[in-house]
């Protein structure tokens, strides 16, 4: 399976096959707690890094999802909807959110390793 | 977290326990432990919970006449309370706005229990001193802790620790021993589900807490659960729901006038309780269900034909109710049940119908 990279804002992305699927970090849904809600991005859509494209919400509070790096939204997870617990059991599994065609992979390059998100996660604490 | 921040009696077990302290009203609480807020939740419809609540105000009011005192700051009658039985009510000011919400019981011997909230209880307290004839004395019993014990099974666990408990009807109060601790006890809460809200000296808080624990499938509840648990109860969050700008009718809490008082009219703000009484208030607090699944929060504003015709004071996702709840005010002529609002979430409308309160039906004891 490929490397995990992470973003500031605390998504992974993992890019198989050319395409880069995203979701949001164990880190994140442990600080967001039980996750009742998702809204994800329209297929077909164009976003550039830091776009605001979906959104996450616990019983506690509501949270923006950005888009790691540019690209075109391919597909996303159609059982989050129902089933927004997958975010809190299995974040980097079933829990992603969405797909990108990325514009450009050397921005996937760009993110953090693992343990420069833990240094990240840390130095936040 | 601010080192000016208060710790409750509790804290060394909180951070035992594993709970998430956040910073509540001056005080570091915890808003869930590591089960987490929607396990919480259900466990307290469920079964029984312990929530640590010793935040809020406590205080006696001691003396002849000091329920005649205590009614010069609500409309409330507090002077029909009997011993050993407790109500809720409002303290009002001149503007007919609300101060805070409280409970006062009446234990006897012409002494009254009162419980504030924590946010409001500097506000309070002093209030109530001012207006104190003599031979009335407010004691503020800042060296005891309060406990929150809720669910269906919370009674009847308590029962063989404490035969007094299960006597108590919805609302009744006994100063008792559970486990042998002195304690004061009183059949209410703050979660719609039958249970017990009990003061206890601060020094003997963290044994009674463990004593509690220790009953089969207790767990601890934070302040997470106890917020969207009184959501779905329909209960008010003063800060929120109530304030200083919104009055006993606009908030659909004319119950808690006595009957004497709306003949008398002799509470502060009497005025404007008339006024909207007899002509009706401007606006309504409301239970609003959105449509879907997405939780609408604070602050969001209520429309209805692209006009906005409100806001919302407290919104959540409802675990019992398996989808998202809110309160809010909305103007007089959409109030009514079944009307539907678009509520402005994040840019989009999302549809919802005024509705009924409580979202899950009360299970008080009788």
């Amino acid at each position: 399976m490929a490397e995990l990279k992470f973003s500031k804002d605390h998504e992974w992305v993992r890019l198989e096959g050319g395409v880069a699927t995203v979701g949001i970090t164990d880190h994140a849904q442990t600080a967001l707690g039980d996750v009742v809600f998702v809204d994800l991005p329209e297929v077909g859509r164009e976003v550039a890094a830091g776009d605001s494209i979906a959104v996450v919400e616990s019983v506690k509070a509501a949270s923006d999802v950005y888009a790691p790096i540019a690209g075109t939204i391919v597909e996303v997870n159609a059982a989050l909807p129902d089933d927004p617990s997958l975010v809190n059991s299995a974040p980097t599994e079933g829990g992603w959110f969405f797909r990108i065609q990325p514009a450009d992979t050397a921005e996937i390059e760009a993110l953090m390793d693992a343990d420069a998100y833990q240094s990240f996660v840390d130095s936040q604490s | 977290m601010a080192e000016s921040l208060l710790e409750t009696p509790l804290a060394s077990l909180h951070r035992e326990l594993g709970g998430k302290m956040v910073p509540f009203a001056g005080y570091a609480m915890p808003v869930q432990y590591p089960a987490g807020i929607l396990a919480e939740h259900l466990a307290t419809r469920a079964g029984a919970t312990l929530f640590d609540v010793s935040h809020m105000g406590q205080a006696e009011l001691v003396g002849e006449g000091a329920a005649a005192a205590l009614e010069r700051l609500t409309p409330a009658d507090v002077q029909i309370l009997k011993p050993g039985r407790q109500k809720y009510g409002l303290l009002t000011n001149e503007a007919g706005g609300i101060v805070d919400d409280f409970m006062v019981a009446n234990l006897g011997g012409d002494r009254l229990f009162l419980v504030v909230n924590a946010s409001r209880k500097h506000v309070d307290l002093p209030a109530i001193e001012a207006v104190l004839p003599a031979g009335v004395r407010l004691n503020r019993l800042d060296g005891r802790a309060l406990l929150a014990f809720q669910g269906p099974q919370a009674v009847a666990l308590l029962a063989p620790l404490a035969p007094a408990v299960a006597a108590l009807g919805f609302m009744g109060v006994a100063e008792t021993e559970i486990a042998g601790i002195p304690v004061l006890v009183s059949r209410s809460g703050y979660t719609g589900e039958d249970g017990v809200e009990i003061s206890v000296p601060a020094e003997q808080a963290e044994a009674l807490a463990r004593t509690l624990l220790a009953l089969p499938g207790v767990a601890p509840a934070g302040l997470g659960a106890r917020d969207s648990l009184r959501l779905e109860a329909g209960l008010c969050l003063y800060g929120n729901d109530i304030d200083e700008t919104t009055s006993p009718v606009e908030a659909s809490l004319v119950w808690t006038i006595g009957k004497r008082r709306r003949m008398a009219w002799d509470f502060p703000g009497a005025e404007r309780v008339r006024q909207e009484l007899d002509n009706g208030p401007a606006r309504l607090r409301v239970g609003l269900l959105p449509e879907g699944r997405q939780p609408a929060r604070a602050h969001t504003a209520i429309a209805a034909g692209g006009e906005t015709v409100g806001e919302i004071t407290s919104g959540t996702f409802g675990p019992s109710l398996g989808g998202p709840c809110a309160m809010g005010y909305v103007a007089r002529p959409h109030a009514a049940d079944g009307t539907a609002l678009s509520l402005m979430v994040r840019g989009r409308e999302l549809p919802a119908r005024v509705a009924p309160t409580p979202f899950i039906p009360h299970r008080y004891a009788r």
